[in-house]
């Protein structure tokens, strides 16, 4: 059409536009806003729905928890590993210079103040997700005496940092309060 | 698009005549697969897994729906239907045993299809886009085969879903919005199971789509050969149909039988055991393998332990890059490859390095199945580095100083010239019509 001189020419602004690109335009977008408007629904379907994300909090109590020991527990569907550090397995993390570390943290920025014993962080390898072991009874801590994760041989520290091998992060410390000296609300 | 020597389809009758104005399929079909469809006569028998991974699609998509009417997508009860499906539906083990071994035998067809394009060079112009339509099509299989593989929610199902969807966490900063999204929480759970469901009965269909791209790019340049030369005259070609559809239905008959002897013989043997344990979100399994078809690229992703420059940029997101563009430069193939030579028959030195690929894909291969333990990381290592320097350094290289040996004049100057040394009675053939244009053999053509 834009060659068929005969159409356009009493159609030009002054500029030497032709007055029908606007109507072009204005429908391209227009049928653009559109789509964009029915496509964003279909792609927001698969973000977490409202069940999902209702923030769940659980209260743990650590009293049966002896130095040396940890327990698992379920939060939002993934493990948490709560662990009674012993003093050696303390004074093991904080003989590590923090500078030679991947991800540099102290054992004090990755517990509560006065209660540097209790090693609370999420059970899930921050490699690609697997949970480590060493919370169990008898299993596999490592080489670094901490946690094991047996799906790519990332190895953790008593403070859950990581040491060797692909992950890129320490376990991460989730957001809890001590509501007693032996109660938790994580979440 | 076929050569002017094809066969031209003739209606029969009135109402083939009637049909063939109107909707003219079985003229399609004998253009395309019938004696209207001129082949090169020198087809051998890695040309036969084109048809037979047709044959695999065919039969995931059958066993697959009707497995998918007894199957129940929802966690709690996903276990249990499975092993419903193998205890209390009529014939139900043999259906599920024919899909999951099913998905087997269709990634060994489909690698030994892609190193038959990889040795006869079939990757290059004019086959490009038939080429890069066919990694399209093992990209979709891949993904289809990990979601379908999720379904059964077992033990593997659960870890294998969380590591694979992990993968994409690992993109710098919008990583984890998007692996939230993709597993529609946290952590896989109903969600993630809904969808896989529902993704895993589309993309059969979205492939079965490509397919027919993928052949329809087959159709205008004709198939490849193993000689890699062009097709010159009739003498090089023999009709589809009866030749390669008899040759073709004997290898599916081979096929076949090798498959009902994994099916009721061996059902479980490229299995994982534990993934009859019910899904545990709260304990991984001790080693994680990904199905085997998946262990070369699973190994290239553990190979990265450090990171480097300088710790700089995480071995996970190394590990992550590393293993989808092992797979990508498959894509750049073929202007990576830059000799006018294709078939290795004709590429002294390439030919041997072609066998070393293969060799280093193996190695990669069996270190994907081991635990993440020196030596198997090490191996991983080296045999990952070489696969990418075959593409991006070797390939390249070679294509420039190799001298490749002298190429036959025709294709059918190649054949007769092989039955002639090794005695077959060549000879004793009547001539056929292309003999005149192919004064050089001294041969008479079939
Ligand atoms: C490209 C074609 C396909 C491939 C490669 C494929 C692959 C797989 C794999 C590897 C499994 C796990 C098998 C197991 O360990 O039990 C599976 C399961 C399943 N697939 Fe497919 N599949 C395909 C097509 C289909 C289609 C078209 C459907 C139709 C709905 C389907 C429905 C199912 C169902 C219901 C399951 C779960 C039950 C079971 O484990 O046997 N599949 N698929
Ligand atoms: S998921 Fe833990 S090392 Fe890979």
């Amino acid at each position: 059409m834009a060659t068929n001189d005969n159409l356009v020419t009493d159609d030009l602004t002054p500029t030497g536009e032709r007055r029908r690109d606007f109507i072009f335009v204005a429908t391209g977008a227009f049928a653009a806003a559109g789509a964009a408007t029915v496509v964003w629904p279909l792609i927001n379907q698969m973000s977490p729905s409202a069940d999902v994300l209702a923030l769940a909090q659980i209260d743990l109590d650590l009293s049966a928890i002896q130095p040396g020991q940890a327990v698992k527990v379920s939060w939002r569907g993934k493990p948490v590993f709560a662990r009674n550090l012993t003093p050696a397995e303390t004074a093991a993390a904080k003989a590590v210079p923090v500078a030679s570390l991947r991800d540099p943290q102290t054992l004090e920025q990755r517990t509560k103040p006065g209660k540097e014993n209790w090693l609370i962080t999420l059970g899930v390898c921050t490699h690609l997700g697997c949970v480590p072991l060493g919370a169990g009874e008898g299993e596999n801590k490592g080489a670094f005496g901490g946690y094991f994760c047996p799906c790519h041989g990332s190895q953790y520290d008593t403070a859950a940092r990581i040491r060797q091998g692909p992950a890129p992060k320490n376990l991460e410390v989730p957001d809890y309060t001590f509501k007693s000296p032996t109660q938790v609300t994580i979440g | 698009m076929s050569f002017p020597w094809a066969k031209h389809y003739e209606p029969q009758g009135a109402f083939m005549k009637y049909v063939d104005s109107r909707l003219p399929i079985p003229r399609l079909v004998y253009d395309s697969l019938g004696g209207g469809y001129p082949v090169p006569k020198n087809l051998n028998y890695f040309y036969n897994f084109g048809v037979l991974a047709g044959v695999a699609l065919v039969v995931q998509i059958i066993t697959g729906i009707v497995l998918g009417m007894h199957y129940a997508a929802n966690t709690t009860i996903a276990f249990d239907s499975v092993e419903h499906i193998m205890r209390d539906v009529n014939g139900g083990w043999m259906l599920r045993y024919m899909h999951a071994t099913g998905a087997s035998f269709f990634f060994v067809v489909v690698y030994i299809h892609i190193f038959r394009g990889l040795f006869y060079g079939s990757y290059k112009p004019p086959r490009e886009v038939l080429w890069l339509l066919g990694l399209v099509i093992f990209l979709l299989m891949m993904a289809t085969a990990f979601m379908g593989y999720v379904l059964v929610w077992g033990q593997m199902s659960f870890w294998g879903a969380t590591v694979i969807t992990n993968l994409f966490s690992a993109i710098p900063l919008v990583g984890e919005a998007i692996h939230t999204w993709l597993l529609g929480g946290f952590a896989p759970d109903n969600a993630t199971l809904n969808r896989f469901f529902s993704l895993h009965y589309l993309l059969p269909f979205i492939i079965l789509g490509v397919v027919i791209l993928h052949v329809w790019a087959l159709h205008i340049p004709g198939s490849n050969n193993p000689t890699g030369i062009d097709v010159k005259s009739k003498a090089d070609t023999v009709p589809f149909h009866p030749y390669y559809t008899a040759k073709d239905f004997f290898g599916l008959c081979v096929y076949l039988t090798l498959f009902s002897v994994v099916v009721f013989f061996l059902p479980n043997m490229l299995g994982e055991a534990d993934n009859y344990i019910p899904a545990n979100p709260l304990s991984t399994p001790a080693h994680i393998v990904p199905e085997w078809y998946f262990w070369p690229f699973y190994a290239i992703l553990r190979a990265f332990t450090v990171d480097f420059p300088f710790g700089l940029v995480p071995a996970k997101l190394w590990g992550v890059l590393a293993m989808f563009s092992a797979i990508l430069l498959l894509f750049f193939l073929p202007w990576l490859d830059t000799s006018p030579v294709r078939s290795n028959s004709y590429r002294p030195l390439n030919r041997q390095l072609f066998w070393i690929f293969v060799v280093d894909v193996i190695i990669l291969g069996i270190c994907g199945g081991k635990p993440p333990e020196e030596p198997w990381l090490r191996l991983s290592q080296i045999a990952s580095a070489y696969y990418f320097a075959h593409f991006l350094i070797i390939t390249p290289l070679v294509s420039r100083i190799e001298k490749p040996l002298p190429l036959p004049n025709s294709i059918s100057e190649a054949v007769l010239k092989r039955h002639t040394n090794t005695g077959a009675p060549a000879a004793l053939q009547p001539a056929g019509a292309g003999l005149a244009e192919f004064p050089a053999s001294g041969q008479p053509a079939e």
